[in-house]
Order: structure tokens, then sequence, then C-alpha cells
């Protein structure tokens, strides 16, 4: 493939698209660790939602 | 099961999770058949090798207008039928279409240099893209300044419904006015003017970006319901301790 006098603005446009997925995906990742870990300290903690709870409120 | 069954978040959250792993491998595939196109692609007649930016550069403007429109079904969820999923739609797509139209805008801006000699021109298409953009992040920040989901959520929406004014304009107006981007071209009346050795490798990236769409909105949603889930508890937790 020879991308010929442009290869500067192709590679460019390419590693910009790269860049922008990457840090797309990152978030929804490293968002999602986060989350994940607070959930697992407030059930830790005994703390549910309130259609977990049993009748009656927080055991 | 019928699709209003999603509609519940718990019930989401158990289907989608079984389907997220074949979502990945699907548009993993897509990636491949695609990368692959569009490394064997010819040149254009007329514009080189800069032709291989159209199959980045179309896909993230077809996701830019999808987002808001996605975002405006929503909406309608939102204040017609006031249903939380239809909140964590709108929310999750938000910064998934920004950043895709921020991919169409860049990449554009790169095509546009060695093509038209600017890197930038208030033409019509390029304008109201850009308008799309700022919108977006109007829409993130909206999201943000309000504690409370619910509220956030209806001020959200109707912003997006107001704004979902631009999305016919980014698309007829190269129609419209007189622009330096060119018109229509991958779909138009008298079908795709686009050389089937090019059109073929841009429906398989077109394809593979809207399966990452798909995959990054669901796992967004998904990490949405878990916030909210985290939030009731905290202040369930609050109310119980008292003042």
């Amino acid at each position: 493939m020879q991308l010929g006098p442009y290869a500067p603005f192709i590679l460019s446009a390419y590693g910009a698209a790269v860049a922008i997925i990457a840090a797309l995906v990152l978030w929804v990742v490293l968002d999602q660790r986060q989350l994940r870990r607070m959930l697992e300290e407030a059930e830790a903690k005994g703390l549910t939602r309130r259609s977990a709870q049993p009748v009656g409120g927080q055991p | 099961m019928r699709l209003i069954d999603l509609a519940n978040p718990s019930r989401f959250l158990s289907v989608s999770g079984r389907f997220m792993p074949w979502l990945i491998g699907a548009t993993l595939m897509a990636f491949a058949v695609g990368l692959a196109e569009v490394w064997f692609a010819p040149d254009d007649y007329q514009q080189g090798a800069t032709v291989k930016i159209m199959f980045i550069h179309v896909p993230g403007a077809w996701l830019g207008l999808f987002g808001w429109v996605l975002m405006s079904a929503a909406a309608l969820g939102t204040l017609v039928w006031r249903h939380p999923l239809a909140d964590v739609t709108g929310k999750a797509a938000a910064p998934i279409g920004a950043a895709f139209t921020l991919m169409c805008l860049v990449t554009g801006s790169l095509w546009g240099r060695p093509m038209w000699g600017a890197y930038w021109v208030w033409d019509a298409r390029l304008s109201s893209v850009l308008v799309l953009f700022l919108m977006y992040l109007a829409v993130i920040a909206l999201w943000r300044t309000m504690d409370d989901p619910t509220r956030a959520a209806r001020a959200a929406a109707v912003f997006t419904l107001v704004g979902a004014i631009n999305i016919p304009i980014i698309k007829f107006s190269v129609e419209w006015w007189n622009t330096l981007h060119q018109g229509a071209s991958v779909l138009s009346l008298g079908g795709s003017r686009i050389h089937v050795s090019l059109l073929v490798p841009l429906i398989v990236m077109l394809l593979a970006f809207t399966l990452l769409f798909i995959t990054l909105h669901i796992a967004a949603m998904r990490n949405e319901i878990m916030r909210r889930r985290i939030r009731t508890m905290l202040m369930l937790q609050a109310d119980a301790i008292g003042p």
C-alpha cells in the first residue's frame, strides 16, 4: 500500500481516530471497574436497594 | 422474550450481560475484515490515497448523527413515558456521540487540508457539525449540573429535542447552501455515487463502527444503571441514619 505525498495526513487521521476510540473504551472500562468496586464496598457494608430489602425496612 | 421486557433495568442487565461477549466478538471481526478491505482498496482517481480517510470520516459523521437521533428517541421516552431506562439510554449515548462527532471533525479537517488547501472553512456542513459537537458537550454538562438524575434527565431531554432540529440541517446543508463540502455520495436518490471497490470497504467499516457504538453504548448503559443503584443504596443509608 503506497500512501504517496499525503501520507502524514492519512496517518494522522487514523492516529486521531485510534486515540479517540481508545479514550472512549478506556472511559467505559475504568468507569465500570470503579463502579463495581463501589458496589462491592456498599454491599459489604450491608447496604441494599429498596427492592432488595425485606418487608419492614433495612435489616 | 419481548423487546418491552428489556425496559426493566434488572432484565436489561441480565440480557445485555449475556450478549456482551458476542457483541465484542462481532465488533472485532467486523474491524478485522473492514481494515483488510481498507488496506487493499484502490486509490481514488482524483483524490489519490487520501480517500482512505473516508473509511473513518464517514462512519464518524454517521454515528455522530445516529447518536443524537438515538438520544432524541430516548428523550421522548423520558418526557412522555418517564421511563428510567430512557434516561439511561440518553445519558450513556452523549459522550459516545460526542467522540464520534469529534472523530468526524478531526479526520475531515485532515482530509480537507490536502484536498481543499484548508483545514477548516466556515461552510454550512462543517459549521453545523461543529454545532452538533458543541451541543453534545452542552448536554453532557447539563447532566452534570444536577445531582438528581430524574431532574437532569428532563432538562437534557428538552435540550436534546430542541437540538434535533440540527440533524436535518446537517444532512441537507450540502443541498440547501453552496458548500465546499461535497454533496451526498453514499446515499442519494440516484443510488451511490461511489465505485463499488471503495463502497464495499466503506460499508464494512460503517458496520464495524456501528457495532462498536452499540457495544460501548450498552456497556455505558450498564455502568449508568450500576451508578444509580449505588446512589439509591447510599441515599437509603442516609435516610436510615436520619438528620
